[in-house]
């Protein structure tokens, strides 16, 4: 610790250097909290799926739509708890851009199902009571400045009216929050009543099924009992877990992920490069200065650990700041496709890394300047200009 | 004048020849640009096969029929009449067999990637015999065509490579009926090559369609004849229609995915960029600093201060342009080509395309690593101008 003070203005002398070096650190950094926010924009699907909850699909495709009669012969299987369903709406807000999905759902039980989905109390009974109503999550209804009570119209292009029109309209009867930020807040839910009966009571078919199941433990034997009930019907289903179909559509989006952390590993090696460029070089200059340290009776140990202490001051004051920089940056400044990507935040567990990879930047830039230091013969070194 | 001129050369002559004795700061500089043009060429490299895929089979004179209010066919939706109506209006190409239009269903399979094995939406396309004339780029390329009224499909060449159980021969299970594999098509290079194609007639019960289709593919007379096709389906009361062209359809598809991939593509890449100009400006500062005592001697003998500006500036340009081209290098050799599937949200299906490093993208990462020189040679440049001559030549 008494050495700080050497260890400061060793950084003080090229001021310049110094504060460039330290910003590209910082700059590096930043970009470490945007791909973290990034990837787990990606994965956020596959993380945030209840292990409890499974999803019976038909089995050519998820478009494919289900009898509402397999409800009842769903909630039968043994090891069920409670089952609800889905449908897509897939409708238009004013324009195709103001993409979100929107869901016909059973109210009560899909709120059970999905308890990561916080609505306040009595807005929940407003929405139960209310058979237009709907309810949208905080990040869209921020997007569109929607408030409780206001009347929202969307343009139905699967769903028609028994008379053609396809003109829906919704009463906003709730808004609500994730549980924590990993949850999806971008969704619109209403009554799969209301979707019943404006398109003429023809219905009878849903999305697919969402079940909870009593043990996840015996989420795959409950999945082998629920398709052979089904099996040579006009419509046979497909059960999995809500992480498998989650990880299938993360898959079906690409090796997003590898692209990532290909390019997170070309930043860091660059800025590696260019901080232990700095790193050496200011080094190479003090080298007469070294050997002076030495004459005066500092160990090699010593040495070596002064020179690693300045390079892992640099890194860990410019990568804290960084991390702090993207942190603000990306909680105020939020998505930056504007509402492409269901959740945006920097994952604290991606904050600890980042200040692990601080350090680790700060060793591995020091290392080869501080052992150069180490090994330096004070003959050699003081006879050099 | 030549003057001027001659000691920009000689000044910029005399830093460029002793480049090599600042080896390492001058590396790190070229590789700190070379990484950023390499980000920024990949990243938009995508965004571009992309819309190549979607955009390459579109022709002027094909135009889509979906019903008013639907913006893809996956959601849209026809029954008979109203596709034989369209079928009989003014301005459709004809030939002895009859108007070039198919009346197609799209739905999807799940059919699990090669790559991960898990489950991906697949396209399948139930078509009519004419798809082949309204498009006239696919090709056979193994095999033969399915024949109509049978289980039987062909696959796009890009489907086949990347999904599994798609080869030539191999039997499929969509519902209660299987399909066999009769060919291999390929289509330009265009999205159809992603699709799986049959009789619109057989998929229809297999997905429990009833007697209804959701796009016609309509070929024209001419590009011209579009107007006078679209104004009469969209007057004709007993049809409730969209028409665009083609290439107005996927262009529309491609906006979201474009939008990801080229807002995140900048955003990564400018931040980056940041990084290496810093990197570059430590440089060319070490490089100046470095030489302070030959820069003094140089305006000690007469040199004037715009001369040395730029030759500190061309070295650093140059480094930045061989930065530029190792990126984009590396960019075109790894990546160009480079063949996977994303997921289309507007049709909710895959599309199977290759990265495109095109010579636009090539030139706009050169430009780009010129700027970061420009930028990383400014400060020091000026403040190699500035040296004050005597103290500077004392200076060790």
């Amino acid at each position: 610790m008494k050495f700080l003070p050497l260890i400061w203005s060793n950084l003080k002398r090229k001021k310049l250097r110094t504060a460039f070096t330290l910003l590209s650190i910082l700059v590096a950094f930043i970009l470490f909290g945007y791909l973290s926010a990034i990837r787990m924009a990606f994965t956020a699907g596959v993380e945030m799926s209840g292990a409890d909850r499974l999803m019976v699909t038909h089995k050519v495709s998820i478009i494919q739509p289900l009898p509402i009669a397999y409800r009842e012969r769903i909630a039968m299987v043994s090891g069920v708890r409670e089952v609800t369903h889905a449908n897509w709406f897939g409708g238009i807000y004013q324009d195709p851009k103001n993409f979100f999905p929107q869901m016909a759902v059973e109210p009560e039980t899909y709120l059970s199902l999905y308890p990561e989905m916080v609505l306040p109390a009595e807005q929940k009974k407003a929405w139960l009571a209310d058979k237009a109503g709907a309810i949208v999550g905080r990040t869209t209804a921020q997007r569109f400045g929607w408030k409780v009570g206001d009347k929202i119209p969307v343009m139905g292009t699967i769903y028609r009216h028994a008379d053609g029109s396809n003109a829906w309209e919704f009463n906003l009867d709730g808004i609500y929050d994730g549980r924590d930020k990993s949850v999806d807040t971008s969704g619109f839910f209403f009554h799969y009543d209301y979707l019943k009966e404006g398109t003429g009571g023809t219905t009878g078919l849903v999305g697919w099924y969402i079940i909870r199941v009593d043990d996840p433990a015996h989420a795959p034997d409950v999945a082998r009992r629920i398709d052979p009930l089904f099996a040579n019907s006009p419509y046979e289903t497909k059960t999995q877990s809500e992480k498998a179909l989650a990880q299938s559509f993360a898959d079906q989006v690409g090796n997003i992920g590898q692209i990532m952390r290909v390019i997170l590993a070309a930043v860091f090696f660059t800025i590696l490069l260019v901080a232990g460029n700095t790193m050496a070089q200011s080094v190479r200059e003090r080298t007469s200065e070294l050997a002076v340290l030495k004459t005066l009776g500092f160990g090699n140990g010593q040495v070596l650990a002064l020179v690693l202490a300045e390079s892992c001051l640099l890194a860990v004051l410019g990568g804290a700041l960084g991390l702090a920089i993207g942190w603000a940056l990306i909680t105020a400044g939020g998505d930056p496709t504007h509402g492409n990507l269901p959740v945006f935040y920097f994952p604290p567990p991606d904050i600890a890394v980042g200040a692990a990879l601080t350090l680790l930047l700060g060793l591995v830039t020091g290392l080869l300047p501080a052992l150069q230091a180490m090994r330096l013969r004070i003959v050699d070194a003081l006879r050099r200009v | 004048m030549f003057n001027w001129l001659s000691q920009v050369a000689t000044v910029t002559g005399l830093s460029l020849r002793t480049v090599g004795q600042r080896r390492g700061a001058s590396i790190a500089a070229v590789i700190g640009v070379a990484g950023v043009v390499a980000v920024f060429v990949t990243t938009l490299s995508i965004a571009e096969g992309f819309r190549r895929t979607l955009m390459s089979g579109a022709s002027p004179d094909t135009a889509i029929v979906l019903r008013s209010g639907s913006d893809s066919e996956m959601m849209s939706g026809l029954r008979r009449e109203a596709t034989s109506i369209i079928a009989e209006k003014p301005g459709l190409a004809r030939t002895a067999q009859g108007p070039v239009a198919s009346a197609e269903l799209y739905v999807v399979a799940d059919i699990p990637k090669r790559s991960t094995g898990t489950d991906a939406n697949v396209p399948l396309r139930g078509v009519q015999p004419a798809a082949f004339d309204v498009r006239s780029q696919v090709k056979i390329v193994q095999g033969r065509r399915f024949e109509p009224g049978r289980s039987e499909v062909i696959v796009g060449k890009a489907a086949s490579q990347e999904f599994a159980g798609l080869d030539l021969g191999s039997k499929l299970h969509f519902g209660q009926s299987e399909w066999t594999v009769v060919g291999i098509f390929t289509a330009g290079g265009s999205i159809a090559e992603s699709e799986i194609w049959c009789d619109v007639g057989v998929l229809q019960p297999a997905y429990r369609r009833g007697d209804t289709f959701q796009a016609v593919y309509a070929k024209l007379q001419s590009p011209q004849a579009f107007d006078e096709f679209k104004d009469n389906l969209t007057r004709d009361p007993r049809l409730d229609v969209k028409v665009i062209r083609e290439a107005d359809y996927y262009a529309e598809q491609t906006r979201a995915i474009n939008g990801i991939i080229t807002g995140l593509g900048y955003l990564i890449a400018s931040l980056m960029a940041v990084g290496a100009v810093f990197g570059a400006i430590n440089t060319m500062y070490t490089a100046v600093a470095s030489r302070t005592r030959e820069i003094a001697t140089l305006r000690a003998l007469g040199f004037r201060s715009g001369p040395v500006v730029i030759s500190v500036l061309a070295e650093s340009m140059l480094l930045a342009l061989a930065g530029g081209l190792l990126g984009a290098a590396i960019s075109y050799f790894a990546f160009n080509g480079y063949q996977t599937a994303t997921m289309n949200w507007s049709s909710f299906s895959q599309v199977a395309f290759s990265f495109a490093v095109t010579p636009r993208l090539l030139v706009n990462g050169l430009v780009y690593s010129l700027l970061m020189g420009l930028i990383g040679g400014l400060f020091p440049a000026i403040r190699a101008a500035r040296l004050p001559v005597a103290t500077a030549l004392r200076e060790l």
